[in-house]
């Protein structure tokens, strides 16, 4: 890395961290940009804001659940809350793209509509791009930019119970939203195929009896303590529309990332998080073949856990290991 | 024979929708159009009035007077009927949210000519559900819209016996693309919630509703296809008949006659060689004349200039004698009805019949109608038949003469001379309407008004009828602005789904398609990331097609699409742009206000750091608009000629390409 470029990469992080709403638009472009040199720029750009952060500040939130059970309009309703209480808010919305044209209707910004001048909310969509089953690949790079200028980092995606690449992966603290009348969720949670977020949901209080009939089913199908430990799942009741129930899940997730806190678990996990994301990319790039020459997907994420994290640094180094290494099947 | 031994039946009610600078001025217009032969009035009100703003509210900018007339205050309304006695005209208003307002209005009006309110005769439009799907001037969120709808539906029943209080509206969803089916299906599924909520609200007793049923009226369109439009208005009446009896227990057959108004087709008239857009008026008007069992109570003609710009008063003069002709010297009215007995038309009209029940049965599976506003199944409908509608066009399934087929053509004397063919609302109308509004305001007694404003707003949280404290304030003095500034507070605004969520049509795509596709996935990877387009809706515009038209196209391409649907600020959509890191920025713009919006647009942008991003616009923009435009700045202007959007989409890919320093013609 030259002097310049990691001059000007300080002065990014720097604005980026400081709430500059064109520079934070700015480095997610960056980020979304493969080509090289924006690829150096952007290695330039994490290399400080991960040395800044160590990964500890702010809350990454996942909202996840069935496309229509309100997740656009709670999010919504949670900014609201949030910033009420004065916290500052970025959403990063997923959306599915077209498998014909690579294309994508980006439209969960039209639930969010937040006001033209509050410099509080940032919210940018993405399309999944076909990738990553269904969590677009830049999620993940593109928190860490985040979650150096806003309090929280809310990602919303769609998810009906794919346990492979679960947003519950990459995030601090998961919330499911689920339909009322859809049994779709409960059956996903007998069956073990969806990951026990830390927060359940129903949405649509408003609905009445059935409403309350798939709230009484979901706590009854789930198992209360989360595999995380320490933390007993609650399951609540909300109403987007009408915002009953919104304080209360704000202030759970809070009560959550204060457990996770006071355990000093976020370093930890974010290391988690981006060891994941490496192994995801290689994978998609290089088949399970691939992962099996770095030494298989545990040593792999073992490896990567206990390295000083810098992304595409060492996206960049895994992937020479895999281009330059004789090949096991050679002539 | 003698004509004067013929017994002519009484021609429908002839109107032309009109209103546009000022209270005033609009008065003269009506005036004359009266002393010519119309027999009744239609009021065309400017955008902020129907959206609930003054005409110095900072949304209202660049739209005061500009598609109507702007209505502030009672002042405004007297000025509009001066010396037009109410007490003797039939009025029709195009007003939907802000209706009880504007009723409010032309009553305390008629109370100053010293009329009674219990004579008047008229229609509000007062249709709000079709605002969420089509026409786009809602302002408050589906619940409490019905609720006053229905507030001025049980006010009227009950004070102004020969008002019609609602025109359910199926002429905005053909014009949102939909099919004669999907008109039947829509339009009566909205009548049944309207009429359910005023039969729940216990407002009315019993034994009179009926005489509610027999005040629904209908606001129908007739398109081209006129054949199957009769047949359309044919399976109207007689499925009105069959809801109003089992549904409602309607016994009298007066009260369950399907009574309606009609504007023909407008999305059908054309830019390129306007002149044909005369036939098509004359056959779609057949449409709705020729059964004389479904024949128009009320008829309206757009102008042969429809998507140019605004009529002059000779353009809607020639339309008005269409109507004339039509009545006057054909023997149309001598007949009974010429098309009973055929089976022909029996059985389309049964078909019609069977395909709007089955779609009547989806919406009910949804919900029912207003639960489809929110839930966004009928707007998806609606968008997925246009795009159907424009796919054909493109590929010249449907053929437009002129458009898609026998383009070549003489010039056209009617669009050479010095206005190029449309009327320009004067500059001065809309300081002088916020003059005259801020020195109306400063004589009024402000303790009346607040006092008006406060029983506006228990009536409006506590759930009495809207009417009385409506007409209590336009007596007061209150503003268009302050009474909804009032609702708004109580009931929350809304922003309806866009209904561009639809799948994609043409799963293998034309071949101008693919090469499109092709060249979007290129730049994208030289530009490192997928292509990112946001569509605009900046101002109180509410014509969405387009924009919605050219999202599914651009998904379609490849784009990745932002759009977030109609009525944004300049400043919302600027910001916007910024946080999605978009490569292009369309606005779509038919309201007439694209000066004022892109300039405006071109300071938010700047302000937040985006001048780099290159500005497009599409909609009706005159040629030498066009030509400021690009002087400003913005590198392409589409309008309604520009038919085949895989051109459109290539221009943005070559635009976006010369502003990233790409070869353009790559
Ligand atoms: C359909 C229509 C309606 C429908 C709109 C339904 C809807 N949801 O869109 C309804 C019936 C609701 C309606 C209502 C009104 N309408 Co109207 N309407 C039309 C009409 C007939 C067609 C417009 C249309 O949809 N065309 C089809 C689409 C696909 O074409 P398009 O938008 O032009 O888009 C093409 C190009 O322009 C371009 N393009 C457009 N946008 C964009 C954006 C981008 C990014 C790009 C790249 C390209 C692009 O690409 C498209 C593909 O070819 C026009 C006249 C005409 N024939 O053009 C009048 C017209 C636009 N309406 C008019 C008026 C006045 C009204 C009202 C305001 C009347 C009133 N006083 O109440 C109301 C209120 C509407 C509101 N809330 O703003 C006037 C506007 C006058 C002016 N600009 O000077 C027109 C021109 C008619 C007239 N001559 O009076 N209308
Ligand atoms: N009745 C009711 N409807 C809601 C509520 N929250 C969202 N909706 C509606 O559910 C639909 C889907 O909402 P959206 O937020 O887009 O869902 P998403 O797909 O999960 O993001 C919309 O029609 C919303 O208006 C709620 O609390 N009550
Ligand atoms: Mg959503």
């Amino acid at each position: 890395m030259n002097l310049p470029e990691a001059n000007a990469a300080a002065e990014l992080a720097a604005a980026i961290a400081s709430g500059d709403r064109a520079a934070i638009a700015g480095a997610l472009n960056l980020l979304d940009d493969r080509r090289p040199d924006a690829r150096a720029k952007a290695t330039a750009l994490l290399a400080h804001l991960q040395r800044a952060q160590d990964h500890a500040t702010g809350q990454l939130i996942g909202i996840t659940g069935p496309p229509g059970a309100g997740k656009s309009t709670l999010s919504a309703a949670l900014i609201r809350v949030w910033r009420q209480r004065g916290l500052r808010v970025a959403v990063l919305a997923v959306d599915p793209s077209s498998p014909i044209s690579g294309g994508a209707l980006l439209g969960d910004r039209v639930r969010m509509q937040t006001s033209a001048d509050d410099d509080g909310v940032f919210v940018r969509s993405l399309s999944n791009r076909g990738q990553f089953g269904g969590l677009s690949a830049e999620v993940w790079p593109m928190s860490i930019v985040l979650l150096a200028g806003f309090d929280i980092v809310l990602i919303e995606t769609v998810g009906v119970g794919q346990r492979e690449v679960d947003i519950a992966r990459l995030c601090d603290t998961t919330c499911y939203v689920a339909q009322p009348g859809s049994g779709d969720s409960v059956q996903f949670l007998k069956a073990g195929i969806l990951e026990v977020p830390h927060i359940l949901v129903v949405n649509k209080d408003d609905m009445g009896a059935v409403a309350r009939r798939t709230l009484a089913e979901l706590g009854a199908a789930l198992t209360r303590t989360h595999p995380d430990g320490h933390w007993q799942v609650p399951v609540l009741a909300t109403s987007a529309a009408s915002g009953t129930g919104v304080e209360a899940l704000a202030d759970v997730m809070q009560q959550h990332y204060e457990l996770l806190r006071s355990q000093q678990q976020l370093a930890a996990r974010r290391r988690r998080y981006q060891s994941y994301w490496l192994h995801k990319r290689l994978q998609d790039e290089f088949g399970s073949f691939g992962i099996e020459r770095l030494g298989g997907e545990k040593a792999l994420l073992a490896e990567l856990e206990a390295q000083d994290m810098n992304l595409f640094e060492q996206y960049a180094a895994l992937r020479q290991r895999l281009c330059s290494a004789p090949s096991a099947t050679g002539k | 024979m003698s004509q004067a031994t013929v017994k002519r039946d009484h021609p429908w009610l002839m109107r032309t929708y009109s209103g546009h600078s000022s209270a005033r001025a609009s008065n003269e217009l009506y005036r004359t159009n009266l002393s010519r032969g119309q027999t009744g009035l239609s009021v065309a009100f400017d955008l902020p009035t129907q959206t609930g703003y003054d005409s110095d509210h900072p949304l209202a900018r660049g739209e005061v007077g500009k598609v109507g007339v702007p209505i502030n205050h009672i002042g405004d309304m007297e000025a509009l009927f001066d010396q037009i006695p109410l007490g003797q005209m039939n009025t029709s208003m195009t007003i939907n949210a802000t209706a009880p307002w504007l009723l409010a209005l032309y009553i305390a009006v008629a109370e100053r000519q010293g009329v009674d309110p219990a004579a008047l005769q008229g229609t509000t439009q007062n249709d709000v559900l079709k605002e969420f799907l089509s026409r786009g001037t809602y302002i408050f969120p589906p619940q409490p819209s019905v609720r006053l709808t229905t507030d001025l539906i049980t006010y009227t029943v009950q004070h102004i016996p020969k008002w019609n209080p609602t025109n359910i509206c199926s002429y905005h969803l053909q014009e949102a693309g939909a099919t004669p089916t999907q008109e039947l299906a829509f339009a009566l599924s909205t009548a049944t919630a309207i009429l359910d909520a005023v039969r729940d609200s216990g407002q009315i007793p019993a034994e009179r509703f009926p005489a509610v049923v027999g005040r629904i009226s209908f606001f129908v369109n007739a398109g081209i296809r006129f054949v199957e439009e009769t047949c359309k208005l044919r399976a109207f009446g007689r499925m009105w008949d069959t809801l109003a009896r089992e549904r409602y227990g309607v016994s009298d057959p007066k009260q369950r006659l399907f009574r309606y108004g009609v504007q023909v087709n407008s999305l059908g008239l054309t830019e390129s060689q306007p002149e044909n857009n005369v036939q098509r008026i004359v056959l779609e008007m057949l449409a709705v004349t020729l059964s004389k069992n479904a024949r128009a109570r009320a008829i309206q003609l757009p102008a042969w200039n429809e998507a140019l710009g605004l009529p002059r008063p000779w353009d809607q003069q020639w339309a008005l004698r269409m109507q004339q002709v039509l009545a006057l010297e054909t023997d149309l009215l001598e007949y009974g009805d010429v098309l009973d007995g055929s089976p022909v038309i029996e059985a389309k009209v049964q078909e019609l019949i069977d395909g709007a029940l089955a779609e009547i049965a989806q919406v009910d599976a949804h919900g029912g109608m207003v639960a489809c506003i929110d839930n966004g199944y009928v707007k998806r409908e609606l968008v997925q038949s246009h795009t159907r509608r424009m796919r054909n066009i493109e590929s010249g399934e449907l053929q437009i003469v002129g458009v898609n087929c026998y383009q070549e053509s003489a010039e056209s004397p009617l669009t050479a001379g010095e206005e190029s063919g449309i009327m320009k609302v004067d500059e001065r109308a809309e300081r002088e309407q916020i003059a005259s509004l801020q020195a109306f305001r400063a004589q009024r007694d402000s303790t009346k008004v607040a006092q008006a404003l406060q029983q506006l707003r228990s009536a409006a949280a506590g759930g009495s009828n809207i009417m009385p404290p409506s007409i209590e304030c336009a007596r007061a003095g209150v503003t268009t602005g302050e009474w909804s500034a009032v609702l708004r507070e109580v009931f929350g605004e809304y922003r309806a789904p866009t209904g561009i969520d639809i799948a994609p049509l043409n799963l293998a795509g034309s071949d101008a398609l693919e090469q499109v596709r092709a060249r979007v996935r290129c730049t994208g990877e030289e530009l490192g990331r997928p292509l990112r387009l946001l569509i605009g809706k900046p101002g109180l515009d509410g014509h969405s097609n387009g924009a919605e038209q050219i999202a599914v196209k651009g998904r379609d391409a490849g784009f990745e699409i932002v759009y977030e649907g109609i009525r944004l600020t300049p400043a919302q959509i600027a910001r916007a742009a910024q946080e999605e890191g978009v490569h292009l920025i369309g606005l779509s713009v038919l309201s007439g206000s694209h000066l004022e919006l892109v300039e405006d647009i071109l300071s938010e942008m700047k302000t937040a750091g985006i001048a780099d991003i290159p500005l497009v616009i599409g909609g009706i923009i005159p040629a030498e608009d066009a030509r400021r435009l690009q002087a400003q700045g913005l590198k392409a202007v589409f309008t309604p000629k520009d038919i085949d959007m895989n051109v459109i989409m290539d221009t943005m890919v070559t635009i976006i390409r010369a502003a990233n320093g790409l070869d353009p013609a790559a």
